[in-house]
């Protein structure tokens, strides 16, 4: 059976029928990640051997009558996490050769739960970017216009799944990465709660917000996947011992009553207008659905970017030190002394969006500007913290559109970096309130995809797939494919 | 001019926690390069530290011992700086809330008062680890076996003002942590390491002068003279009309001098925030209390109880108590030979001169406190003289055992029968009429050379095993 764009729902069953094998799934995908990605660029390691013995053993377990739901499914990662015997790059030059002794928390688990891995998505360096073009394998293309951006940082998982190669790939959302490129490739994108994923052996951008999550064609999916992602890690202190529900369960759960709060902020100026139409149509699907709507306020939304824009860089400044060309990763030729050694190897070894974040955050954490920046930023983050949580003592759910804008044209001179940031300007309050929030997709603007994004409250994930599959259940936004003539 | 100097120290305990404080690699000492490391200590993307709760519940220990508060919640924070032997580039410290808050240390002097030092804080953080520069020629070697040992760092406000009470608040600080188990306290492998802020001032002057920073002195006799060397520096330089210049210095033993470190060295602005990948660390009042219950008997509680209970001198009670595995044997002694000031000087005399001689502590020894308490048992009840029982404590200190089977081979038994003394005093007598004559015409100073002539004697004759208080009193009697 041709297997792109199924869900991993009807694979699961089909594998379980003896329809197909594991191996047949992983060679169909590298076939198409063979065929597709000289055009896309959404892949940039793949270890197809590898893959075909682990979907070897996967068949044999199924021989013997083992039937988890995830066994025998390929997948992509991201290429920030950290795969043992896997070259794991971030992206960026620095890590270029960089193979890992160790396995990622996530990857582990869903090693566990039989999942075949095939390799590792493209992304913006260090997950710094909303657009995939920061890494250092250039960018990554959108199947619905190769002319434009897939959105980023995790821009190569979105473009994966959006192109039928695989039915999941990991992502990392630090202020929209998973939901923003989700929004922008027509596919499903959750960002759980900070700490329900363990961010063990996932490379730190910045600590306080970093956060795992699947990225597949439906809520469906990313409920199956989450079930095995989630949970305590003891490698992580930050990460939540919150007991893991079932998320498949809760799915068919009637949505009836569901109360969700529209922020009057999230339709601003920056709001494209014909994905403000896509968002409210989608919203008037859930009130059919039964939901009740009411307009509700987050004041400091205006503040999140610059609030975002000191904090992540601050903590990513420290994060990245790391890379001195001491230990591993790259070092610059023939140094003359220690100072060399550190300029050149980082100077060299780093894009130019990594180096302007990391001046910023060590600017914002100098003695000087401590308190007018860094400590003020941790204050408003406070207040959206605040205002998130009191919203959601109100209503269950925050609806809203996952970004301003549908997916924009690559090297776009006229936008600038400020313009870029702006990209996260509806995501990046989740990521400082650390909520959940899913990118689901509502609409087409002009033949490219909406995302509209729901908001949950703290460990509420299974609530928001709820919501998200009852949408799913009564539109097809989830199931329109790209227009590519490779892709279709 | 009079000068005064003004010294405030920051000493660097490590704590004696089996593994690292962030990560599950063992903390032992001397092992092969980069042996005693794992991914988070080499600093690899993706990895996490995880804090070892032995280290925080050592520093409670130590925060108990000195009184101070405990922090209820204490936070770590990122000390950030490029050295090659800091993998992170940064160090995880406590900046903004440390563990450990105020407190008042009470340190023993010799003449039996105490100098009250005043702790600012005591905080968690991690130990670099080691570049080594002679190991690969043309290249320096980085070792991290070390990195990301416990450190507990020790801030004293500025209340010292002489080299002594600088020593004898490192050695009651050593005392203290032996004690309680919380470092090893040795200097030479690193465990304590010492910094020392210093200024000079005009005496009368209360505003402090410019200091200086003297880093990772690691002995006593060090610190002593470093102290001495740097004061006289800055000495000098007031009074030829200079300034001090605040800076980082190190002190050169060979060349006896004190140096600035290379502005290089010395990182100006550390940008300390809040580490995210750690909790505050919360601290409940049970636990406090479960540490503060599970505490040892302190060296401030011994000596008290060793002056008023025992009846030992300040100054006795001070030595025994610097060294809790001394401090342990000397009351095994003393309770078990019911003699507390004898078990003191055998402590304090024999037992630390064998020591001394041997250059290994207490702790290193295999002499039973309880053949000493045996020792003294047996000059009590008049079995030994004194004379006796130092030949009994070599033999013990050779490691022979059991005091009275070594008696009974040496055939050591003091002779404190008066009948059998007496025989020898009549044959003296009888033999000595000259002396015997004098001694009744003599004034008391002769006298006594004259007994002293008799008991050497008689000592000779019972070959050494005469009780001497028995036969002085015989002999009295008899010449009287």
């Amino acid at each position: 059976m041709p297997i792109a764009f199924e869900s991993i729902a009807t694979l699961s069953q089909a594998l379980k029928n003896g329809e197909v094998s594991s191996r047949q799934l992983v060679e169909q995908a590298v076939a198409r990640i063979d065929s597709l990605n000289p055009q896309l660029n959404a892949v940039v390691c793949l270890e197809a051997e590898q893959a075909l013995a682990n979907a070897d053993q996967a068949d044999a377990r199924r021989a013997k009558g083992e039937h988890s739901p995830l066994l025998g499914i390929p997948m992509l990662h991201k290429d920030i996490f950290c795969t043992q015997g896997m070259r794991t790059t971030c992206a960026s030059k620095m890590l270029a050769d960089f193979v890992p002794p160790y396995d990622a928390t996530v990857v582990q688990k869903l090693k566990d739960a039989g999942m075949i891995n095939l390799g590792k998505c493209n992304m913006d360096e260090f997950a710094m970017g909303s657009s995939n073009e920061t890494s250092v394998f250039g960018a990554c293309k959108n199947p619905w216009d190769v002319t434009r951006v897939p959105g980023g940082s995790s821009g190569g998982s979105a473009v994966a799944v959006a192109s039928g190669m695989v039915p999941f790939a990991t992502g990392t959302d630090t202020g929209g990465s998973i939901r923003q490129p989700a929004a922008l490739c027509g596919i499903t994108g959750l960002k759980p709660t900070y700490g329900r994923v363990s961010r063990y052996g996932m490379i730190a951008f910045a600590s306080s917000m970093d956060q795992a999550g699947p990225m597949a064609h439906s809520a469906q999916d990313c409920a199956l996947v989450l079930n095995a992602m989630a949970g305590h890690d003891p490698l992580d202190s930050t990460c939540d011992n919150t007991p893991v529900p079932n998320y498949h369960q809760t799915l068919d759960h009637p949505i009836a009553g569901l109360r969700i709060g529209v922020p009057k902020e999230f339709f601003s100026s920056h709001l494209n207008t014909e994905v403000a139409t896509a968002i409210d149509a989608a919203i008037c699907e859930l009130e059919r659905a039964g939901a009740t709507v009411k307009e509700v306020s987050l004041p400091s939304t205006d503040l999140a970017v610059s609030t975002y824009y000191v904090i992540a860089p601050a903590e990513a400044s420290a994060n990245l030190s790391r890379y001195d060309g001491v230990r591993y990763g790259y070092r610059c030729e023939a140094p003359s002394d220690l100072q060399d050694l550190y300029f050149r190897s980082r100077t060299e070894g780093f894009g130019a969006e990594v180096k302007r974040r990391i001046l910023v955050g060590t600017f914002t954490l100098s003695a000087a500007s401590y308190d007018q920046y860094f400590m003020k930023a941790q204050q408003v983050r406070r207040l959206i913290t605040q205002e998130y949580d009191s919203v959601l003592n109100e209503v269950d759910v925050i609806a809203g559109p996952a970004a301003p804008n549908t997916a924009f044209a690559l090297n776009d001179t006229s936008k600038s970096i400020t313009d870029m940031y702006m990209e996260d300007v509806f995501t990046i309050g989740a990521n400082l309130a650390g909520l959940p929030a899913i990118s689901l997709p509502a609409g087409l603007v002009n033949g490219l995809p909406v995302g509209l994004q729901l908001i949950g409250q703290r460990f509420g994930e299974a609530q928001l797939l709820n919501v998200a599959h009852q949408f799913q259940s009564r539109t097809d936004w989830h199931t329109r494919r790209p227009t590519l003539e490779a892709v279709r | 001019m009079h000068w005064e100097m003004v010294m405030g120290l920051e000493v660097h305990l490590q704590l004696a926690t089996h593994s690292k404080i962030f990560s599950s690699s063992s903390t032992q000492f001397g092992a092969e390069v980069n042996t005693h490391t794992n991914p988070l200590d080499m600093a690899l993307p993706g990895t996490l530290p995880v804090l070892n709760h032995e280290a925080v519940t050592l520093a409670i220990v130590f925060g108990l011992g000195i009184g101070a508060e405990i922090g209820k919640i204490s936070r770590f924070d990122r000390k950030n700086y490029f050295y090659p032997d800091l993998p992170k580039g940064y160090q995880i410290s406590q900046f903004f809330e440390p563990i450990v808050k105020e407190g008042i240390f009470d340190v023993p002097l010799e003449d039996g008062s105490t100098f009250p030092v005043r702790i600012l804080r005591a905080h968690l953080e991690e130990d670099a680890g080691k570049s080594v520069h002679d190991a690969i020629p043309a290249h320096t070697g980085i070792d991290l076996n070390r990195a990301g040992t416990p450190l507990l760092e020790v801030v004293t406000e500025p209340d010292f003002r002489t080299s002594e009470q600088v020593i004898a608040y490192l050695k009651a600080l050593h005392a203290l942590v032996t004690y309680l188990g919380i470092s090893d306290g040795n200097m030479s492998e690193g465990s304590m390491r010492c910094d020392v802020n210093i200024s000079l001032r005009p005496m009368g002057e209360s505003a402090y002068g410019t200091r200086t920073e003297l880093k990772n002195i690691n002995s006593f006799r060090f610190i002593e003279r470093a102290i001495h060397v740097e004061s006289q520096r800055q000495q000098d330089l007031l009074e030829a009309g200079h300034t001090v210049t605040q800076e980082t210095r190190l002190f050169d033993p060979d060349r006896d001098e004190t140096r600035a470190m290379r502005s290089k060295e010395v990182a100006n602005d550390y940008r300390y925030f809040p580490d995210p990948d750690l909790l505050p660390i919360v601290i409940d009042d049970a636990t406090i209390e479960n540490i503060r219950a599970s505490l040892p008997e302190l060296p401030v509680a011994k000596r008290l109880r060793y002056t008023e209970e025992l009846g030992l001198s300040n100054y006795d009670a001070n030595l025994l108590t610097q060294e809790r595995a001394t401090a342990e044997f000397f009351e095994i002694v003393a309770e078990t030979s019911e003699n507390p000031k004898s078990a003191a000087n055998w402590v304090l005399g024999d037992v630390s001169a064998a020591l001394n001689k041997e250059g290994i502590s207490m702790s290193d020894a295999t002499l039973s406190a309880i053949d000493v308490a045996t020792l003294i048992a047996r000059i009590d009840d008049n079995t030994l003289s004194s004379k006796m029982a130092k030949d009994v404590f070599d033999a013990l200190w050779q490691g022979e055992t059991d005091v009275d089977s070594i008696i009974d081979r040496k055939g050591l038994k003091q002779v404190s029968d008066s009948g059998a003394l007496e025989v020898i005093i009549n044959a003296l007598i009888s033999e000595n009429t000259a002396q015997v004559e004098q001694y009744r015409v003599a004034d008391e100073g002769k006298q006594k050379k004259l007994i002293g002539f008799f008991v050497g004697q008689a000592m000779k004759a019972s070959k050494g095993q005469a009780n001497p208080q028995l036969l002085n009193q015989l002999l009295k009697e008899k010449l009287g």
